[in-house]
């Protein structure tokens, strides 16, 4: 079976800055993988590299078996979209929802746009009444629901989420974290998920990476992290640090 | 136990477009040489509560409370002149995100020094070592260097360290903290939190805790209030957070994904609407 993502010795430079340096990572169709890591550990630059919007300067990068050239094409944004952390930042200020739907529909040309954008706004649970409506009138959890919808109106088999609720509060990221699961479950997606929070990672996926400083860490099963079972020393810390704050007296 | 803190009934009432909008709807807490977090989300009013203590409230709010004193200070009667005193001297803040609320156009160390001086009179070589001093005291390994970088130059936690310094170093007898942590990664954050825990027992200060994270502030408070749509819905000591009563923060302890604990799906909360009552 061909992997849904296979990267292979991946590196990514910036100027002189070497932000991946020789990452290699298997996903395979209908996971849901994850990557955790601090800031600055180079997992959000390689969900960027996937997608194209970060300098590959060696290494390969595969989607369903298909290795990318520099350029992507209509149809590998057909299969994989993206979700972005800050739905503050990712929606046009002066869009509609309902325009900001339309876009990727026009893009690829589909003529039942209509259809479409009500279904889904109904799968993200927001409901017409939302259709016309600017990014700046809904909350938070809102946005990110819109940015979920638009992300799943061109009915991509590959998910990329960067950090989807670090900025929103632990009631409405549970919302969109079962929103998530749900649409995954439905339509049989592959994740490739980034957080810096193992309890989200865990609880999304079933085996994660770990990153530091734009290598990998260590490779690991969701289980693992519950049984404890790491083997690296700052998985350990990162653990440790997700108990919360522990009083040296 | 002194009180250090006073608060009864306060609110603190914007106006609006759409009429007038209270963030704050009657919040009344008093504060000793405890640590004391204010949990609740986005909007709940615990950061208001925290401005309107240290006199922060932009100007075309509307402040009052039965009671709002600070050692026997009456912070509503006192004049702009008498709450500058205080602040920065006598109750510190510090704020969430280094990046925005340092001086971007000043070294660190002339940030740090300029309290000092504002505050106390002391010669300039003399506040250069209280300020060396101070960034030491903050784990800051080489405090020579960092005096004179300018905020872009050092990391986030770096940048929370100095804020710390620079509040700190008048020496200040209550601190108000707004999400000190939340834009760290979590490493950084309990390193963070150590120093803040370690300066806050050493030196007996008052510390109020702003955040979002239930979890965190119970882990690091002696007592939590709990807000929820400018009212306080629930207050306990930190330890018996497990027997929290309130749906809403029963709701926000539950919500949150868990490594031991397979729960799908989350269970989400179920806002009331006789909570904001």
């Amino acid at each position: 079976m061909t992997s849904a993502i296979s990267v292979d010795r991946l590196e990514v430079i910036f100027d002189r800055f070497r932000a991946l340096k020789g990452v290699s990572l298997d996903v395979e169709p209908g996971e849901s993988f994850g990557l955790v890591g601090e800031s600055g550990s180079g997992k959000s630059t390689l969900l960027r590299a996937i997608v194209g919007l970060a300098p590959v300067a060696s290494g390969s990068i595969a989607v369903n078996g298909k290795t990318l050239g520099p350029r992507r094409d209509k149809a590998f944004y057909r299969e994989v979209q993206m979700v972005f952390q800050d739905p503050y930042g990712s929606l046009h200020p002066r869009q509609t929802v309902d325009r900001l739907l339309q876009e990727p529909l026009a893009i690829h040309g589909f003529a039942d746009s209509e259809k479409r954008i009500e279904r889904a706004l109904d799968e993200v649970g927001l409901g017409k009444g939302f259709r016309f409506r600017y990014a700046h009138q809904l909350s938070g959890g809102q946005r990110q629901r819109v940015a979920i919808a638009r992300a799943l109106i061109l009915e991509p088999s590959i998910l990329l989420l960067d950090e989807p609720t670090s900025a929103l509060d632990a009631s409405v990221q549970a919302e969109v974290l079962n929103l998530l699961e749900e649409v995954r479950r439905r339509r049989k997606l592959t994740f490739l998920m980034v957080s810096h929070d193992l309890a989200i990672i865990t609880h999304m996926c079933g085996r994660l990476m770990v990153m530091q400083g734009g290598e990998a860490v260590e490779n690991l099963a969701a289980n693992d992290l519950v049984e404890r079972r790491v083997t690296k020393d700052y998985t350990r810390n990162l653990l440790k640090a997700s108990e919360g704050f522990v009083r040296t007296t | 136990m002194s009180t250090l803190l006073d608060v009864q009934d306060l609110r603190v009432t914007f106006p609006t477009r759409i009429g007038l909008v209270e963030a704050v709807r009657g919040v009344s807490f008093s504060l000793g040489r405890e640590r004391l977090g204010i949990v609740g989300e986005s909007g709940s009013g615990k950061s208001q509560t925290g401005r309107a203590i240290m006199g922060l409230t932009p100007p075309q709010a509307r402040i009052s409370a039965t009671k709002l004193t600070f050692d026997g200070i009456d912070l509503l009667a006192a004049s702009p002149r008498e709450r500058r005193a205080l602040r920065g001297n006598r109750i510190a803040m510090i704020l969430q995100d280094p990046k925005y609320s340092l001086d971007p156009v000043m070294s660190i160390g002339r940030q740090i020094v300029e309290t000092l001086r504002t505050h106390e009179k002391v010669s300039k070589a003399q506040a250069r070592e209280r300020a060396l001093a101070m960034l030491e005291a903050v784990q800051i390994r080489d405090p020579k260097r960092v005096f004179d970088l300018h905020p872009h130059e050092v990391s986030g936690g770096m940048g929370q360290r100095a804020m710390i310094a620079m509040m700190l170093i008048a020496g200040p007898e209550m601190m108000i903290a707004d999400e000190p942590t939340s834009a760290l990664d979590v490493t950084v954050q309990l390193e963070v939190l150590g120093i803040l825990d370690r300066l806050v027992s050493q030196r007996g200060m008052g510390l109020i805790f702003i955040s979002h994270d239930l979890r965190l502030v119970s882990s690091f408070c002696d007592r939590v209030l709990v807000m929820y749509a400018g009212k306080v819905v629930e207050q306990l000591k930190a330890s018996e957070l497990s027997q929290a009563q309130h749906p809403y923060t029963r709701g926000l302890l539950n919500c949150m994904p868990r490594i031991d604990a397979d729960r799908h799906p989350l269970p989400v909360l179920d806002r009331k609407p006789e909570w904001a009552a």
